[in-house]
């Protein structure tokens, strides 16, 4: 077996890879960091408590994070039926990938905003900010290091999923490693990809690090 | 300018209460420095963090410029609010702003227009001395210098009060100096009422007028700093001029505390007081100090003679204040 043949199919998987993973993570940060913000003001010493917003949506956060992600896959297969009108193929994967990283990536979000000290939504509310400015304008902005971290450990985390996504069709790098490299003794493909993976976590990891400091003004 | 009516506030942490503030009356006038002082624990922060609802007193009423806060809501409480300027120990500037947008801040959100924001923003810059630091983030500046946009973020909407919750503690004393002078002078050129917690004799005796003990969330004492050192029992004036205690007392003398206000200070009181009723005057302790921008000078004596009766009667017919020591 010749890895040289194997370079379109890897190319071709690479990309359905980085196209779950890319859209997936968009979709999270869009969804989990409103669910994030709303897990800390809701609180019961946040800006605006909400006791019983807040132990709701924790359940919820944390029931769809101890749900293996393959039981996820199966079981909104009618939901992703109904959004995107197939259970099957890539576009079907970011569904679930989604929801699996929304809670996830809420988490983040809040422990990221959490760090952000206390005297400085204070302060804010001492000159009058609205609770709106205060998200906007102090918790999200001093928070934001922590956010591209998170986004960061949010995409590599998309990637280790996006390797189940083929029990859907979803295809990917992971589909392949599996099919071919597991299932048909292919070392050598399952190599190629892992080395693939690898430098593409790796890249993820450094660039979030690089960002996250040149962001930080602490 | 600030009224606090009755003011309570009760901590509960489980089955314990903590009466950080008990039926607490205040009055602050128009273009006063009114210093709050008192140790750790005994209600200062919460005290100030009622009067702009930091903090939720849980009764009694507090007015700020005619207003009653307590009474307010939502919108006009934050509308309140941004006629209340407030500055802290740990200075809480936003990190990811620079000092110019630090400044800008309460006018962002109160929107003003961008370019009569950055109008205001430079002239405030100038006004406390960092024209040069519009750019600099938070943690590339030092501590006085973060006190600074603190002070000027506070006033950047003209406020009326100025609140300020142990703005000087983080500071060294020479820092600390140059901020009291920066709060003095706004006091000073632009009528600001200035509210502050303490728990630095310091600041009270360098740039308040008036003072308040707070002692376990009780009002101790309050009023004005020139009568406060004028009476030697008051507490606060124990606070400014600590007795001496260890020395050993003469049984036969008369123990005093003789305080010198404004040019009695100069005078030579007690080589008068030797000279016309031949009595011993042994000096214990004391020391003249700048208090509220006046001389006042204290000195624990024993004065010991046949007339000395008669001297400490003397004492008080000159105007200085002389309380006998038991």
């Amino acid at each position: 077996m010749n890895i040289v043949e194997w370079w379109p199919r890897l190319i071709q998987e690479s990309l359905t890879t980085l196209y779950m993973v890319g859209v997936s993570t968009l979709l999270t940060v869009l969804f989990g960091l409103p669910l994030g913000v709303l897990l800390v003001v809701s609180d019961e010493r946040g800006l605006s408590p909400r006791p019983a917003i807040n132990r709701v949506l924790g359940v919820v956060v944390n029931l769809t994070r101890s749900l293996p992600f393959i039981i996820l896959l199966v079981v909104l297969i009618p939901f992703t039926r109904w959004v995107v009108g197939t259970s099957i193929g890539p576009t079907a994967a970011i569904v679930p990938l989604t929801l699996a990283a929304v809670p996830f990536f809420a988490r983040v979000t809040e422990n990221a905003l959490r760090e952000v000290p206390s005297g400085l939504i204070e302060a804010a509310q001492a000159m009058g900010s609205s609770e709106w400015q205060i998200v906007s304008k102090v918790y999200i902005p001093e928070a934001l290091p922590g956010l591209v971290l998170g986004i960061a450990l949010t995409l590599i985390s998309l990637v280790g999923y996006s390797a189940m996504a083929g029990a859907v069709g979803g295809g990917g790098l992971g589909d392949l490693a599996i099919r071919y490299g597991y299932q048909r003794f292919q070392t050598d493909v399952m190599l190629v990809t892992v080395v693939i993976l690898l430098v593409f976590v790796q890249a993820v990891q450094s660039i979030g690090d690089k960002m996250a400091a040149k962001i930080s003004k602490r | 300018m600030i009224r606090l009516e009755n003011v309570t506030k009760t901590f509960r942490t489980g089955a314990d209460e903590v009466h950080a503030l008990y039926d607490v009356s205040l009055e602050v006038a128009q273009g006063q420095i009114f210093g709050v002082v008192g140790a750790s624990g005994a209600g200062k922060s919460t005290l100030i963090r009622c009067v702009n609802r930091l903090e939720e007193p849980d009764g009694g009423k507090v007015w700020v410029d005619g207003e009653e806060i307590t009474a307010l809501r939502g919108e006009s409480l934050r509308q309140a609010r941004r006629k209340m300027g407030m500055i802290f120990q740990q200075f809480n500037l936003l990190s990811q702003r620079t000092a110019a947008d630090n400044i800008g801040y309460p006018l962002e959100i109160a929107g003003v227009e961008k370019s009569e924001r950055e109008r205001r923003v430079l002239e405030l810059l100038e006004l406390v001395g960092l024209e040069d630091k519009a750019r600099a983030y938070p943690a590339q500046l030092s501590g006085g210098q973060k006190q600074r946009v603190g002070i000027a973020r506070a006033i950047a909407t003209n406020p009326k009060v100025l609140l300020s919750d142990e703005a000087t503690s983080a500071l060294d004393p020479t820092t600390t100096d140059s901020i009291l002078d920066l709060l003095q002078g706004l006091n000073k050129r632009l009528g600001l009422t200035i509210l502050l917690i303490t728990h630095q004799m310091e600041v009270v005796k360098k740039i308040c007028d008036h003072a308040a003990l707070l002692e376990d969330g009780r009002l101790v004492e309050a009023g004005a700093i020139s009568d406060l050192v004028a009476d030697p029992l008051r507490r606060l004036s124990r606070a400014f001029f600590p007795p001496v205690i260890d020395i050993p007392r003469d049984p036969r003398a008369v123990h005093a505390a003789i305080t010198f206000l404004g040019s009695a200070a100069d005078e030579p009181i007690l080589a008068n007081l030797v000279r016309k009723f031949d009595v011993d005057v042994n000096i214990l302790g004391g020391s003249i100090q700048e208090i509220g921008g006046r001389r006042v000078g204290q000195l624990q004596v024993e004065i010991q003679g046949e007339q000395m009766a008669a001297a400490v009667a003397y004492l008080g017919d000159l105007g200085v204040r002389v309380e006998v020591i038991k």
